[in-house]
């Protein structure tokens, strides 16, 4: 199994410690992981982005060109992902914000209101586990007890009184996703 | 045992390296994309951990020269920068080979020339092989294509630096830096006391004993004959090197009708690139570099006879393929593909590169 | 009245001056008349006085000193040009227990290597930092230094030093004195014997301070170069209190961490 994963939104979206969960939950489950980030001006304020790759077998090119599955946050990554997915591959977006919806027939594309979610649980914070939880729904690549692993080690020490908020947060996502087409 | 395993970036992974290899001492400057480095370090406290010294310098000149001052006391010191601040270095790492002192350079290679770009290059290439400062001499340089290849290369470096007596370069690049993999970490080592210093670097500056004579750490012989003697000795080393320290990975080479040779990330997406092409049926292999000096010229020279052309990939304009021509001496054709200025190619952009250069010219 | 013979005069009680253990018994390569040497042997007397040979590590400079290693007993590194503050910053870190001290002149320590000195000096390294001020580049045949005097002239400026073109001359001691990690800056000189005890005492106490960790020493030599200046020693030494005195007065920059008001 190898799934190659991008994930894109604006800076600040946690873009960049979703992908980093998604690491960690393949690495509890002994599986090669990378993680590359966009990093640079790119960083602060603009639009963020991460390949993540979990795969069985040694990990080639932590950079690629088309993906298994791109998880979309905003409309320029909309605009720059869409077409990178592979026939027959996974697209997840969220629609707040996205005015061009995506249009491709031949691949599944699913939604999850994970903005608009978070914000009526009263922690936009945790937008990006909802969008992880959708994602797990669609591909239950890694299990759900190597996912709260993963959080652990993500996450501070000091913040792990966050994580039933974070467990929540991704049951939610993975009730809340929807196919499209 | 159970194997400590952590998700890592390659900025983290050497600077956690250097701490359990039992480093004495980190001297750097901050510059993107290997600021992590010196982060982690300061964050981890060594100095609480392990008595291991880390300090940020006013200048990356200013770092270079006091790995020069640490290391001629017999320490084991690194220090990293990215391409601009390697260019300062160069003075202070042609000091530091000129008077045999043994350290470890890293350099999360950017987009060149001049302030060029933080994103990942491999355009220091010449810089790192072919000496870099002024003067006749060598850096071993060892080439990481992965984040635990980045933690395995302080132990592997500190090694070859004491035996050689020579200043170690790891080349990585913004890629390896940056992205995060799973590393497994070795246990905490203990570093040497003073005395076991004094024993295994007779020649340190630790302070002179009424027992020996003074030690003096210099580059400099003003009689001419006498630093031309000098050199032919640091020849013969680098010779000594070439010999005994190639080291390379061969991947699916044995049926292979063509050769992708590359090194650090050009590597890893070379390796996608041979996936795709093997699908098409074309049988192609990956020759990865791992020591850029010593170069493995007669692994590929022999290797020439067996196969039906080489293509280098890197990202640069064209520096690793000069040393591949000299190695293949015109056996088989050798082609160049590279993407630069800190643009990454796409391994279908291998792969055609391969298709029309080797293959279709 | 018998003959005195040499063997008569060659004894212990009639002994006033030795050569420092702590220097080696190579010929000095300075010019006669220099300060160089002087300088060293100021500090190979302190070093064996308090009895620290075994744990004194210098660094010598590029210039005039760069040899200053083949003329002090003790472990020395040659720094790269200006980076001595760099290099002795790394050895006190790493061996906190020894005395360390930079030996520099100026154009090391106040052209090129400017940045080096302040940096270390603000950090308040725990170093030694000796400053041999001859207001010219000795070693590379007498070109313009930082510190080079308003009309005097050098290779690099056969008319003079002309402030408009050239800038004006660099008072690096009194600079680095302002910064909080200093903790005592004196300006001297090694061309009479009263002043050579002056320059003594501040190296000793230099070297004392090290001990109770108390920050960056930095004391000025301000020295002739009879060859740089194209006049006799005895020239030099006039020229030198008629015109480098003036502009770099002797005496107490700073002492116990307070700048000394005047």
């Amino acid at each position: 199994m190898t799934e190659e994963i991008i994930i894109a939104g604006f800076g600040g979206q946690g873009v960049l410690s979703m992908g980093k969960i998604l690491g960690y939950s393949g690495l509890m489950q002994g599986q090669e992981v990378s993680w590359m980030p966009s990093y640079g001006p790119e960083m602060r304020g603009g639009t963020s982005n991460v390949t993540v790759i979990i795969s069985d077998d040694r990990i080639s090119s932590p950079i690629l060109a088309n993906y298994d599955t791109a998880i979309i946050l905003n409309q320029q990554s909309m605009d720059k992902f869409e077409s990178t997915v592979k026939p027959g591959g996974t697209l997840l977006y969220d629609p707040n914000g996205i005015v061009k919806h995506p249009t491709r027939k031949d691949i599944n594309i699913y939604k999850v209101e994970a903005t608009k979610l978070a914000t009526e649980m009263g922690s936009a914070k945790v937008f990006n586990m909802m969008v992880l939880g959708s994602f797990l729904k669609i591909k239950p690549i890694v299990k759900m007890e190597n996912v709260i692993k993963g959080l652990k080690k993500s996450i501070p020490s000091r913040n792990h009184s966050l994580l039933p908020l974070n467990e929540q947060a991704i049951e939610i996502g993975m009730k809340s996703v929807e196919k499209v087409s | 045992m159970e194997k400590e395993l952590r998700l890592m970036k390659g900025n983290e992974a050497i600077a956690e390296a250097a701490i359990r290899a039992g480093a004495d001492a980190y001297f750097g400057y901050p510059i993107t994309p290997q600021s992590e480095v010196i982060e982690y370090l300061m964050a981890q406290q060594p100095h609480k951990r392990t008595g291991m010294v880390v300090l940020q310098a006013e200048s990356e000149v200013s770092a270079i020269n006091m790995i020069y001052g640490a290391a001629a006391c017999g320490r084991m010191a690194m220090t990293s920068s990215s391409s601009p601040g390697i260019s300062l270095k160069q003075e202070g790492i042609s000091y530091i080979a000129g008077a045999e002192l043994p350290c470890l350079i890293l350099n999360v290679v950017r987009g060149g020339p001049g302030l060029g770009t933080i994103q990942p290059a491999q355009s220091d290439y010449f810089q790192s092989t072919k000496g870099g400062g002024h003067g006749d001499y060598r850096l071993v340089v060892l080439a990481p294509a992965s984040v635990q290849e980045m933690y395995d290369s302080v132990e592997l470096g500190f090694d070859l630096a004491f035996k050689y007596l020579n200043p170690v370069m790891v080349l990585a690049d913004g890629i390896i830096g940056q992205m995060m993999e799973k590393v497994e970490l070795g246990e905490q080592k203990v570093r040497r006391t003073p005395e076991e210093i004094i024993k295994q670097c007779p020649w340190a500056t630790t302070g002179k004993p009424e027992s020996r004579d003074h030690n003096i750490i210099t580059s400099l012989d003003l009689v001419a004959a006498n630093q031309e003697k000098f050199n032919i000795k640091l020849q013969a080393k680098y010779k000594e090197i070439q010999d005994k320290e190639v080291r390379y990975e061969m991947i699916n080479c044995e049926d292979a009708d063509y050769i992708l040779v590359a090194y650090g990330s050009s590597a890893r997406l070379s390796m996608k690139a041979m996936d795709i092409l093997r699908a098409k049926g074309i049988k192609v292999g990956i020759f990865r570099l791992i020591t850029l000096f010593p170069f493995p010229s007669k692994q590929l020279f022999e290797l020439a006879d067996k196969v039906k052309g080489f293509l280098a990939v890197e990202m640069s304009a064209g520096q690793m393929v000069e040393d591949l021509q000299l190695a293949v001496q015109f056996k088989k054709p050798v082609k160049h593909f590279g993407r630069f200025g800190g643009v990454i190619p796409s391994p279908e952009e291998i792969a055609d590169a391969l298709e029309q250069k080797i293959i279709g010219g | 009245m018998a003959e005195i013979t040499l063997q008569d005069i060659i004894k212990e009680e009639n002994l006033v001056y030795k050569k420092s253990k702590v220097m080696t018994d190579n010929t000095l390569s300075y010019c006669p008349g220099c300060g160089h040497g002087t300088a060293h042997r100021l500090i190979a007397e302190v070093i064996e006085e308090l009895g620290i040979q075994s744990e004194t590590i210098g660094v010598s400079p590029v210039g005039c000193s760069v040899l200053m290693y083949n003329f002090l007993d003790i472990d020395m590194q040659q720094a790269a040009h200006g980076r001595a503050p760099a290099v002795a910053t790394a050895i006190k870190r790493i061996m906190p227990e020894k005395y360390v001290f930079t030996y520099q002149g100026d154009g090391d320590l106040a052209a090129i290597g400017t940045a080096e000195t302040i940096h270390a000096c603000n950090r308040g390294e725990n170093i030694t930092i000796i400053f041999i001020n001859n207001g010219i580049y000795g070693m590379t045949g007498g070109q313009m230094a930082p510190t080079t005097l308003e009309g005097m002239p050098a290779s690099t400026c056969p008319f003079g030093r002309d402030i408009e073109l050239m800038g004006n001359p660099l008072k690096m001691t009194e600079l680095v004195a302002n910064l909080a990690g200093v903790y005592s800056v004196s300006r001297h000189s090694v061309h009479t014997p009263r002043n050579v005890r002056k320059a003594k005492k501040a190296i000793l106490q230099a070297f004392e301070s090290q001990k109770l960790k108390r920050g960056v020493s930095f004391i000025e030599i301000v020295s002739n170069c009879n060859s740089g200046w194209k006049l006799t020693p005895r020239k030099a030494n006039e020229w030198m209190e008629e015109n480098m005195f003036p502009f770099y007065p002797l005496g107490d920059i700073k002492v116990d961490g307070q700048l000394v008001t005047k």
